[in-house]
């Protein structure tokens, strides 16, 4: 259960909306934020908040790249596999992190730590090839560069 | 160079409310309160000869103006900052760099249009640009230039900031529309076009981040001077190229359009990377076709730029070098717009995993000579899809089949990409 504060707070978001709905995609995050992905349990609650049934919740969160209705590591690693990133490298950096790693695209690490992702393009294609752990951006990306950002974001909370 | 939108900007970090409003910065939202009636905004707008900046290109004022006058009721008007097309990052810079051309903006367009409610609908994964923005509107909302009877003009003006979760189609005027109300993001059938039944059905404007941003100088400088800003008399103003692939530089800069485009590469790109050699670009996001060296002395505009078969688009001019194979790049491509189709109609849904499937053995060295022909067809079918991803979807594929034959009946004869060893 999403704890007493966070239900008020994302009723108060509610009730400042045009309509519920306009809000659905503010609380999806949220629950998604507090469980580490959208459970089953968060499509009902967020359902509940917003006023809808957990089945138009559901075909809401399915629609979206950012909402994920697995479970997911601590961490998600998403490699843009968009054209600019693909002129500079992006096969050989999802390559190596699938070794690294030891996880196929879409597989999470055993720790629990990384879930291993491709994207699509991340507006930073001027840097590329380019990715996001978590909510941090990296950028300009070689093997090296990456194996040490990954390494940073294991010890980082 | 006379810069525009990039005037303001500040090494390393954005422009301050008080460094642009010291250097003109609402200037030109007082002129418009107390001298312009809402028409004449919108005359001026027109006059610019301003065209929509999000990729089609289409005349600004004249696209205001659609807004039925007498209809009762709220209307909107929401600035499209979904930004996800592949190549384009231009959005992005200008707001990290300078969120109150856009909010100045944004509040003139409403005036224009007789909005109540405006919203910028922000991708996820920009948050810079979002905090940005939340800031720059409540520095506005302190100086009395949004909310009620601003300046005391009597008009009154809410601006809201609405966040997506990540999804190409939503950059789609209609689409975005459903993402905004919390629908299911598809499109939605035309007409009823948005300027008549829109967000909410009621008259809704949906404009890019740099059509709306360049707003504000049109009214304080004038239609003659945004017009004289072009390097051809067909063009009007300055247009944001962010390039990337495989140049020397990989900028984001402010450039009058009817530039050619091997004045771009050659002036701000600084050439190619070291070591490579130009074969073709992308000139404006993922969905326009293949320019190429015979294209150098091209001014980059719309009409000079659709007239040499392919689209200006967002200015995201996205480079290869010769090594570059093309028949892999459309792939790439293709595999993008095949991920991010949103699943409504058929040719689409099924018609782009399809070609991806012919590219994918065309590039593994299993492909046949009539698989050119069927992608050819496809290119012509998938013109038939609701909205315009499908299509787009397929210019590079067109680009590749008019420009790169040679390349794609190599891949046949020799049953393997000729790049890969
Ligand atoms: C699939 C698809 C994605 C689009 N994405 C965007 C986008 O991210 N930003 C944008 O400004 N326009 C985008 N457009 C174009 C919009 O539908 C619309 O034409 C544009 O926002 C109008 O603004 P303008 O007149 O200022 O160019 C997209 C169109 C399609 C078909
Ligand atoms: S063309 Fe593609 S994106 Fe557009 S409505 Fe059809 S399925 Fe959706
Ligand atoms: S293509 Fe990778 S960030 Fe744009």
């Amino acid at each position: 259960m999403i704890p007493e504060k966070l239900k008020k707070e994302l009723e108060a978001r509610v009730a400042s909306a045009i309509t519920p709905r306009e809000a659905a995609v503010d609380v999806m995050k949220e629950v998604q934020n507090h469980y580490g992905w959208l459970t089953d349990e968060g499509v009902v609650e967020a359902a509940e908040i917003l006023g809808l049934s957990p089945l138009q919740v559901e075909e809401l969160a399915t629609f979206y790249e950012m909402i994920y209705r697995r479970p997911v590591g601590k961490k998600v690693i998403k490699i843009c596999d968009s054209i600019s990133c693909w002129t500079m490298g992006d096969e050989e950096l999802m390559a190596h992190l699938v070794k690294r790693l030891g996880v196929e695209p879409g597989g999470t690490t055993t720790d629990g730590m990384f879930t291993l992702l491709p994207c699509s393009c991340l507006g930073n294609c001027g840097n590329a090839p380019a990715m996001m752990v978590g909510e941090n951006m990296y950028e300009n990306l070689t093997q090296e560069k990456a194996d040490e950002i990954l390494e940073k974001e294991k010890m980082s909370p | 160079m006379e810069q525009v939108l990039f005037r303001h900007n500040k090494p390393g970090r954005p422009v301050t409310f008080a460094e642009y409003r010291a250097e003109g910065g609402f200037a030109a939202l007082k002129k418009a309160l107390t001298e312009m009636s809402p028409d004449d905004v919108q005359q001026t707008v027109i006059d610019s000869g301003m065209r929509g900046r999000g990729g089609a290109g289409f005349p600004t004022g004249k696209k205001w103006s659609f807004v039925p006058r007498d209809l009762h009721g709220p209307r909107y008007l929401i600035c499209n900052c979904d930004e996800m097309e592949p190549g384009t990052y231009k959005d992005r810079v200008l707001l990290e760099n300078n969120p109150y051309s856009l909010v100045e903006g944004m509040i003139l367009a409403g005036y224009a249009i007789g909005v109540h409610h405006a919203f910028i609908f922000i991708r996820r994964g920009y948050e810079t640009p979002a905090a940005n923005l939340r800031q720059a509107i409540e520095e506005a909302k302190a100086a009395g230039f949004l909310g009620e009877n601003i300046l005391g003009s009597g008009f009154s003006m809410e601006l809201d900031i609405h966040l997506s979760a990540g999804r190409y189609i939503c950059g789609e005027e209609t689409a975005l529309m459903n993402a905004l109300e919390g629908r299911r993001a598809n499109p939605r059938a035309k007409p009823p076009f948005p300027a008549v039944k829109g967000l909410w059905q009621g008259p809704t404007v949906v404009n890019n981040v740099e059509t709306i941003a360049n707003v504000p100088y049109i009214i304080a400088q004038g239609p003659s001077w945004f017009k004289g800003l072009a390097r051809i008399p067909e063009a009007s103003g300055m247009k944001l190229f962010c390039i990337s692939g495989h140049v020397r530089n990989t900028v984001c800069v402010e450039l009058p359009l009817g530039m050619t485009l091997g004045e771009i590469l050659e002036g701000p790109c600084g050439g190619m990377a070291a070591g490579k050699k130009f074969k073709a670009c992308i000139p404006g996001g993922a969905s326009t076709p293949y320019l190429t060296e015979e294209h150098f002395n091209l001014p980059m505009d719309f009409d000079a730029v659709a007239k040499a078969g392919s689209r200006l688009g967002t200015g995201g001019i996205v480079v290869f070098d010769t090594n570059t194979c093309m028949v892999g790049a459309t792939l790439n491509l293709i595999q993008f717009f095949a991920h991010e189709s949103c699943g409504w109609c058929t040719p689409c849904r099924e018609g782009l995993p399809f070609v991806r499937e012919v590219l994918t053995r065309l590039e593994a060295g299993n492909g046949v000579a009539e698989d050119i022909d069927i992608l050819r067809e496809h290119v012509k079918f998938l013109s038939y899809a609701f909205c315009a991803l499908a299509p787009g979807a397929m210019g590079p594929v067109e680009g590749l089949l008019r420009l790169f034959d040679d390349e794609i009946r190599e891949h046949i004869s020799k049953k393997k990409c000729p790049f890969k060893s």
